[in-house]
């Protein structure tokens, strides 16, 4: 029987040729699909990877209760005061608390070779942030000066934002600051971000408020988080909450990491079954063509499975070759592609690159036979019901 | 002696457009083995479709054809391909070859339904390919072929699994004279040296006087049949 199935199948492929143009179809349809589908989740994957490569597990988040965003969070210097005392931070050699208190606000920046505005993030910290992102470090230029209106920029913004180079000025609320540095993270959610000196922000705000508290944990197991989050809770004169930095940053991108996912599937749904239409279509074509040599095969001796199955794998050929290009053309063109994107849930800008897994190339080469299959079903059918006799006689 | 095909009031129909078009009408007939018959008759009158109920291709409406003591009515499609690949070579009016296969590969088809390895089957195409007169066109294609050699080609895939009998619907319809000649002469051949049993359409009689036995077919009855001794 396999014999049978692979010598008809090898005689279908090689008539593939004469049926070149009906064939490219199901390629390029099917390339197109699996292009697009992978490219879209990509994105999502990118989106995903950014935005949970921030911040670690032994890192905690304080904001005030109720708020689950950095910008609708509101903390004064007393809760600062209070959490860098409590016990389950780390000290460092001179035994002071690695914690940082930051503000954080949106500001106005023009996208680079766009004439669009866009919501950068200006985080007001300190300069020895480096404490708490050990992962952070300055790679052009020097960090920003405690008190001055000095701006180090992260590597994702400079290449999303015009004007972001060393020595220019950057317009943020009442004035212009001064570029000095340019910093790394790790590629995470921090590179779109503007790092300034939160004392200095403090007074072009004219409100020494804060947005949230990020702790340094002893460890990163959960019962060390939990005893951190007990401390919280047990103290009266707080009212705010804690959760893991990476936990926090998780969350910022569920909404639109499943947006892009969901637009991925549909539209990849959508444009899959035109590419069964258009697999039915050169599938019946190609049996119809071929309706005397069917005949003639059966009226040799060749049973109707055979028939039925090298017919499905001329379809499921076809389309592997469609997806194999299409994918190939997705990872060449977009893996690694930075883009930026506005994060719904903070409203600014984040810079992210796409990322082509394996795992989304195994689901656009599936997506693919999925869509070979039931575009060669049918017409495979037909192919084994075909009367033999009748075949025969319209030669 | 048994007959090796017997029809035992056999009836065709059709059905078109909900309507029932008689096409043989309680046909009997016997050929023995060895036979080389040509079925011959005016265009309609049901010679192809008697061709098919013997060749397993197609089912009586009613009553039963016998061929080697197998009465065919009561198998299942699956097993009368099976069957066919046993017993069955056909032969078509436009040889029905593959075109993208080589002679010899198209000769090697009915040996892919058998359990014989490549070595063996590439000898059996060879023996086949010298018995047509063909062993130096094994490699090439079917349109590199005149019509008499892709007929020639299409004999040796018929009888390459040795089959029981030859099914050939007008198998000179497309060749000329002289063409035509040498294949009803291969065919003689085949009948008379390889004792192959050869049921033959024809409306052409110089054809028929190749056959040892001619049988005519006229609205779906047989009116007389003349056997011609060797
Ligand atoms: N599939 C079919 N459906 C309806 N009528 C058919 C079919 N096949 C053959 N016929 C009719 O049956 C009759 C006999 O056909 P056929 O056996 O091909 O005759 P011959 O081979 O002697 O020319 C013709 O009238 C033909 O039109
Ligand atoms: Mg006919």
């Amino acid at each position: 029987m396999l014999a049978q199935i692979l010598a008809i199948t090898l005689i279908n492929l090689r008539a593939i040729p004469a049926r070149l143009g009906s064939s490219l179809v199901i390629v390029v349809g099917i390339g197109g699909v699996v292009g697009v589908l992978i490219a879209l989740l990509a994105m999502a994957e990118g989106f995903k990877t950014t935005l949970a490569s921030t911040g670690r597990a032994d890192r905690a988040m304080v904001m005030r209760a109720g708020s689950n965003d950095e910008l609708a969070s509101v903390l004064n210097i007393e809760v600062w005061n209070i959490v860098r005392d409590l016990p389950g931070i780390r000290r460092d050699a001179q035994d002071r608390p690695i914690a940082i208190a930051e503000r954080y606000i949106l500001s106005d920046v023009r996208k680079r070779g766009a004439e669009s505005g866009a919501n950068v993030v200006v985080r007001g910290t300190t300069p020895d942030v480096f404490r708490v992102r050990p992962e952070a470090r300055i790679v052009a230029g020097r960090m920003f000066e405690r008190g001055k209106r000095e701006v180090v920029v992260g590597r994702g913004a400079l290449d999303q934002y015009a004007d972001m180079q060393i020595g220019q000025r950057v317009d943020i609320r009442d004035g212009a600051w001064l570029i000095v540095g340019v910093f790394e993270s790790g590629g995470d959610v921090h590179e779109s971000e503007l790092w300034v000196d939160v004392t200095a922000l403090h007074q072009a705000l004219r409100a020494p408020l804060y947005a949230a508290v990020t702790v340094q944990l002893a460890d990163d197991r959960p019962a060390t988080f939990r005893a951190f989050e007990q401390h919280i809770a047990d103290d009266p004169r707080l009212n705010v909450s804690v959760q893991r930095v990476p936990d926090y940053y998780a969350s910022r991108s569920v909404a639109l990491e499943k947006f892009i996912t969901v637009l991925g599937y549909s539209v990849a749904g959508i444009m899959a079954v035109g590419a069964v239409f258009g697999a039915l279509n050169t599938m019946y074509a190609a049996v119809s063509t071929r309706s005397l040599e069917i005949a003639t095969l059966r009226a040799i001796g060749f049973r109707a499975t055979p028939v039925v199955i090298s017919v499905l794998a001329e379809a499921v050929l076809l389309a592997f070759i469609g997806a194999s290009l299409g994918s190939a053309m997705a990872y060449v063109i977009f893996n690694g592609y930075t883009v930026s994107t506005l994060n719904f849930q903070t409203f600014s800008q984040v810079a992210f690159a796409f990322r082509v897994t394996p795992q989304l190339l195994v689901e656009g080469v599936g997506l693919a036979c999925l869509i070979g299959l039931l575009g060669g079903l049918f017409p495979a059918l037909r192919a084994a019901r075909l009367p033999v006799a009748e075949a025969l006689r319209s030669a | 002696m048994r007959p090796l095909i017997e029809l035992r009031q056999v009836c065709k129909h059709y059905r078109r457009g909900g309507q029932s078009v008689p096409v043989l009408h309680a046909l009997d007939l016997e050929i023995q083995a060895g036979d080389f018959l040509a079925l011959m008759g005016p265009s309609g009158s049901g010679k192809t479709t008697l061709l098919n109920l013997i060749g397993g291709l197609d089912r009586a409406s009613s009553g039963s054809v016998i061929v080697d003591g197998q009465a065919l009515e009561p198998l299942s499609s699956g097993q009368l391909a099976n069957w066919r690949a046993r017993n069955v070579g056909f032969v078509f009016q436009f040889y029905n070859l593959l075109p993208v296969l080589s002679a010899a590969r198209n000769v090697e088809l009915p040996l892919l339904l058998t359990g014989l390895n490549s070595a063996q089957r590439a000898r059996h195409v060879a023996a086949a390919l010298a018995v047509v007169g063909l062993a130096d066109r094994a490699r090439h294609r079917p349109t590199e072929l005149s019509g008499g050699q892709a007929q020639r080609v299409a004999i040796a895939r018929a009888l390459v699994a040795d089959p029981t009998l030859l099914v050939c619907d007008e198998p000179t319809g497309d060749l000329d004279r002289k063409t035509a000649d040498e294949v009803l002469t291969l065919l003689q051949e085949l009948n008379r040296e390889h004792g192959k049993t050869i049921i033959m359409v024809t409306h052409d009689p110089k054809a028929a006087e190749f056959a040892t036995h001619r049988l005519h077919l006229d609205k779906g009855q047989l009116v007389g049949v003349e056997h011609q001794g060797p």
